[in-house]
């Protein structure tokens, strides 16, 4: 084993934790904030955008329910409509505050997949590509840091807050590109806090040395450097634990107003905290917000969840913009799929993934527009103009200054396109 | 399809593991001696393991042997001496019943003096439950992947138990794989056609594709689903007509009342790349069409083709994965792609003559290649010269350094932190207690989906995990009732003997000088915080590379 200063384990401060990875000089000390915030405000028209924030509206929230009602037509359901920003476009009552910030908001009416069920549909939309035995897509966060890498920060640069079932996954990046998981993010994280006092970490840590040079006898000496990564990764764990980062994750820092604002519920708190970390230099935090498979009693299982959406959702874009970080910072917000035009027995909607709507806005995509319009009788399946969801996944990595188009050998041996799908012109700003 | 919140899902697991705890601890003997030093279990000495056919083995595994030896000596490659008994148990116990030997299990084969460990210790394994259990969510991961699929007409815990029952018996591999393919009937009282029910989707009946894809890859390591869409490139030799001609074979299973069933009167149809219009595509198979049976189902032509003794293929792809499995990395990569012609690694067409000659056998498989040198040598060389490098890795001169599977390491921390065997004999409490940690622990882990041998480093919410996560922190903590580490601590008669029954918990090995002297050190000077000490012993062990490295 070598005596590299990282893995001196016997002055773990935080000093000696920085310069062993030789993190760039003392950037943390200078809230990276003002950096990106003054980064966005110099930033010339095209500048790529920097980060993603994806809001999952789990288990598919109805288009006719949200963003796309026909109210008094025999497929509306009951729902009752209200103005947004964007002229001549109507919201579903309850959604007041997002339709205040729909200047900043454009809106696709006419998204259409191939998946009706909830977990092949998660994986298209997360990933741009349908399910494949033979291997797992990278989904688009893990895509942005791959291409994208990032040095400056000391937390997982990929996260998932509330995550359901199917969390962002690495895919064939491997799983260190796997969104790191949160739940409610009202305190700390799990497993960043030493169950020891510091004193006795370091003993353990110490001890440590010990055990891994038994282990290290008689075997290649580049062992962990290039295979097993084991020191690196406990560095870097050791580098998080003591990160003043890590605050971004808990939303009981921020002001009680600012937390007001984005409803007192974990999704709000999750929308909060996914500013909060964009804002600390994190590349890519998807929240999900589930309860929308609202097979029976629809209209008043999608107003529930609407009241919890509402206030996160235009906080987060109201915020997004007055810290600056609106124009570098891609918000994307959907289901997998929508909801039926008819309504069944129940009184709920079924799955329904042609002509669903998603929001998109910020890091380049323009504001104020509407793409795509469904049949207000129901009759037609497909929308028109409609956006693949490969296409919209093409988009956001063209937005984010990645080739696309480029090809990435798989562990299969078989080269793939980060993303086969084209961008929607009609989308940028 | 919304999961309950986390923190109802968290409290709950609180609620039943405070009913487990307490349960337990109304009803631990508190029979000292017998936990510090767990009771030597008569072991029987497993059926079918004559002397003529453990000679028979040892000649088989000479001759994969004489193949690497060969390979060895053109690239001038030195092996390495061979491992420790306990070591090789180690690795059998973590590829076999998915977490490392516990102490008891140590102290039995210590005891036991075979002549030959490793068989020995392959044979207890072979008629523990555990091992049928762990090897058949291995293949049924391989087979279906790990989700649960489309429920009403699919059961993967009814395909798991039926599995484990075959591997348990030890039927015939290639019957196992027939009845995959061809059976017919109900998912509840047929597992096995819920290999099929599993690729069912939006109600349109099986998957032709998907299935041509697992059967191609899952029992004959051929990728031929590359082909789905287009012709191969790079010299490819499949055809699309190739993959949906194979496909073709399941254009008449259907759904009805009865379950899975043939329809003679469907077809498969595909609309092949700059065709207009839809085809029928017959059923064909891609290579030595002779092999086929004249007559019968098309799922039961396809069965009977794909396992004939002729069809080599069929025989590579298990030696594979059957070494994948033992090794924890396969003799090819990707374990599910191997040339049809060759050029074949060293031992593979030994392995799968064997296989073939002996009725595909497959504790016989696992038998001949842990009896050979490759799998019995050590992961280290003792010429500090002449370090285990890459390359010796890569030719099999040196055991191969790999990742722990998620589910491994945390059965592995579960048993590393009780000193009996959790097994079919334990509190049925406490084994729910394992499930659902080994489930959580996984989850956070990382679950690597199916069974691949992709050798990924580790990350770094892995570390956080084990750093400072509640299962590793539950279960070496202050708990005289069921952890290791406190009993340890309490019940050892010396600091030398607490920290070599860890050592042996945890690392199947006892402590080296330095190692030994360090601890006991801390040991003895803990004096009244003496399991502060032993916790602090586990959590290192626990975090240390070897706890996470199959070796």
């Amino acid at each position: 084993m070598n005596t590299s200063p990282c893995q001196s384990r016997s002055h773990l401060t935080r000093r000696s934790l920085l310069r062993g990875t030789g993190v760039a000089g003392i950037s943390w000390l200078t809230p990276l904030a003002d950096i990106l915030a003054v980064e966005a405000e110099n930033a010339p028209k095209g500048k790529p955008a920097r980060s993603v924030i994806l809001l999952w509206l789990g288990g598919a929230a109805s288009q006719l329910d949200t963003f796309d009602p026909h109210p008094k037509t025999k497929i509306g359901g009951g729902v009752t409509s209200i103005p947004t920003a964007i002229k001549g476009v109507e919201f579903a009552a309850g959604l007041e505050q997002t339709a205040s910030v729909m200047q900043d908001v454009s809106l696709i009416r006419s998204m259409v997949s191939k998946e009706g069920d909830h977990e092949r549909a998660f994986y298209n939309i997360k990933t741009g590509y349908r399910p494949d035995p033979t291997l797992i897509h990278p989904s688009i966060g893990a895509i942005a840091c791959h291409e994208l890498p990032e040095a400056k920060i000391e937390i997982p640069t990929h996260v998932s807050i509330l995550p359901n079932q199917w969390p962002a996954r690495g895919g064939f990046f491997g799983p260190q590109y796997d969104a790191f998981q949160v739940y409610d993010p009202k305190g700390s994280i799990p497993d960043v806090r030493a169950r020891v006092d510091d004193k006795r970490l370091e003993q353990r840590l110490e001890s440590l040395s010990v055990v891994e040079r038994a282990f290290a006898r008689g075997r290649a000496a580049d062992l962990d450097e290039t295979k097993t990564l084991h020191q690196l990764s406990m560095h870097k764990a050791r580098l998080m634990m003591t990160s003043e980062q890590l605050a971004a994750f808990d939303v009981s820092k921020a002001a009680a107003a600012e937390r007001d604002a984005y409803g007192d519920t974990a999704f709000g708190r999750g929308c909060l905290a996914a500013v909060r970390l964009i804002e600390t230099g994190v590349r890519c935090v998807e929240v999900t917000l589930n309860g929308w498979d609202t097979h029976a009693n629809n209209l008043e299982g999608q107003a529930t969840q609407v009241k919890i959406f509402d206030a996160a959702y235009a906080s987060l874009i109201r915020d997004l913009k007055a810290r600056g970080l609106l124009d570098s910072t891609i918000v994307i917000c959907g289901g997998e799929f929508g909801r039926t035009p008819k309504i069944n027995n129940l009184g709920g909607r079924d799955h329904w993934p042609t002509g669903f709507s998603m929001l998109v806005a910020g890091g380049g995509f323009a504001g104020g527009r509407v793409i795509g319009a469904t049949d207000p009788e129901g009759e037609k399946k497909e929308p028109e103009n409609p956006v693949l969801v490969e296409d919209l996944h093409a988009t956001v990595q063209d937005l984010l200054g990645i080739d696309f188009t480029k090809e990435i050998m798989t562990p299969i041996g078989r080269p793939m396109a980060l993303s086969k799908g084209e961008p929607v012109k009609a989308l940028k700003a | 399809m919304n999961p309950p919140s986390p923190h109802l899902a968290t409290s709950v697991i609180w609620l039943r593991n405070a009913v487990i705890l307490g349960a337990l601890g109304v009803g631990a003997v508190w029979s000292v001696g017998g936990w510090f030093v767990p009771p030597v279990v008569a072991v029987k000495e497993a059926a079918g393991t004559s002397k003529e056919l453990m000679n028979d083995i040892q000649h088989v595994a000479a001759a994969v042997d004489a193949d690497f030896e060969r390979e060895w000596s053109k690239h001038g490659i030195k092996p390495v001496a061979a491992a420790d008994d306990l070591t090789i148990a180690r690795r059998l116990s973590l590829a076999l019943a998915g977490s490392i030997p516990s102490l008891q299990e140590i102290r039995a084969l210590e005891a036991a003096d075979a002549a030959d460990v490793p068989q020995w210790w392959l044979s207890q394994l072979l008629a523990d439950r555990r091992t049928s259990d762990y090897l058949a969510e291995r293949f049924v991961r391989v087979y279906v992947g790990i989700e649960n699929g489309p429920f009403l007409i699919y059961r993967r815990r009814r395909l798991v138990e039926w599995m484990s029952d075959a591997l348990h018996k030890n039927e015939p591999y290639d019957r196992i794989v027939r009845s995959l393919i061809s059976s017919e009937g109900v998912w509840t009282t047929t597992p096995a056609v819920n290999f099929i029910t599993a690729t069912n989707e939006n109600k349109k009946g099986p998957d032709e594709a998907k299935l041509a894809a697992k059967v191609s890859r899952a029992f004959l390591g051929v990728r031929i689903d590359c082909v789905q869409c287009h012709d191969g490139k790079l010299g490819s030799p499949w055809k699309q007509t190739d993959f949906h001609q194979l496909a073709a074979y399941f254009g008449q299973a259907n759904f009805n009342i009865n379950g899975l069933r043939d329809n003679p009167k469907q077809t498969y149809k595909v609309r092949y790349l700059g065709e207009l219009e839809e085809e029928k595509v017959p059923a064909k198979v891609p290579w030595k069409p002779e092999l086929l049976p004249g007559q019968g189902a098309p799922r039961e032509q396809l069965a009977a083709w794909v396992t004939a003794k002729e069809n080599k293929a069929f025989a590579r792809a298990i030696v594979n994965r059957m070494w994948a499995m033992l090794f924890n990395r396969p003799l090819v990569l990707p374990v599910d792609e191997v040339p049809l012609e060759g050029p074949f690694p060293p031992g593979m067409e030994v392995l799968a003559d064997d296989f073939m000659a002996h009725g595909c056998d497959l504790q016989r498989l696992m038998r001949v290649i842990v009896a050979t040198r490759v799998f019995q040598q050590s992961s280290r060389s003792t010429d500090p010269d002449h370090p285990a490098t890459q390359t010796a890795e890569e030719h099999w001169a040196v055991f191969p350094v790999t990742r722990l599977r998620p589910e491994q390491m945390a059965g592995s921390v579960i048993q590393a932190s009780s000193l009996t065997t959790i097994d079919t004999e334990t509190h049925v409490l406490f084994r729910l207690k394992r499930v659902a940690d080994v489930d959580n622990f996984v989850k956070r882990y990382g679950d690597s989906g199916e069974d691949t041998f992709d050798d990924g480093a580790g990350t770094i919410p892995q570390r956080l995990l084990l750093m400072n996560g509640s299962m590793i922190n539950n279960n070496i903590s202050n708990n005289p009732v069921i952890n290791a580490s406190t009993r340890i601590g309490l019940l050892a008669p010396s600091p030398a003997a607490a920290v070599e029954a860890a050592y042996l918990s945890i690392f199947t090995r006892r402590p080296t000088d330095e190692e030994r002297a360090l601890f006991e050190g801390q040991i003895a000077s803990a004096k009244r915080s003496r399991s502060n000490a032993m916790s602090d012993l586990y959590w290192t062990l626990m975090n240390a590379t070897e706890f996470s490295w199959n070796h």
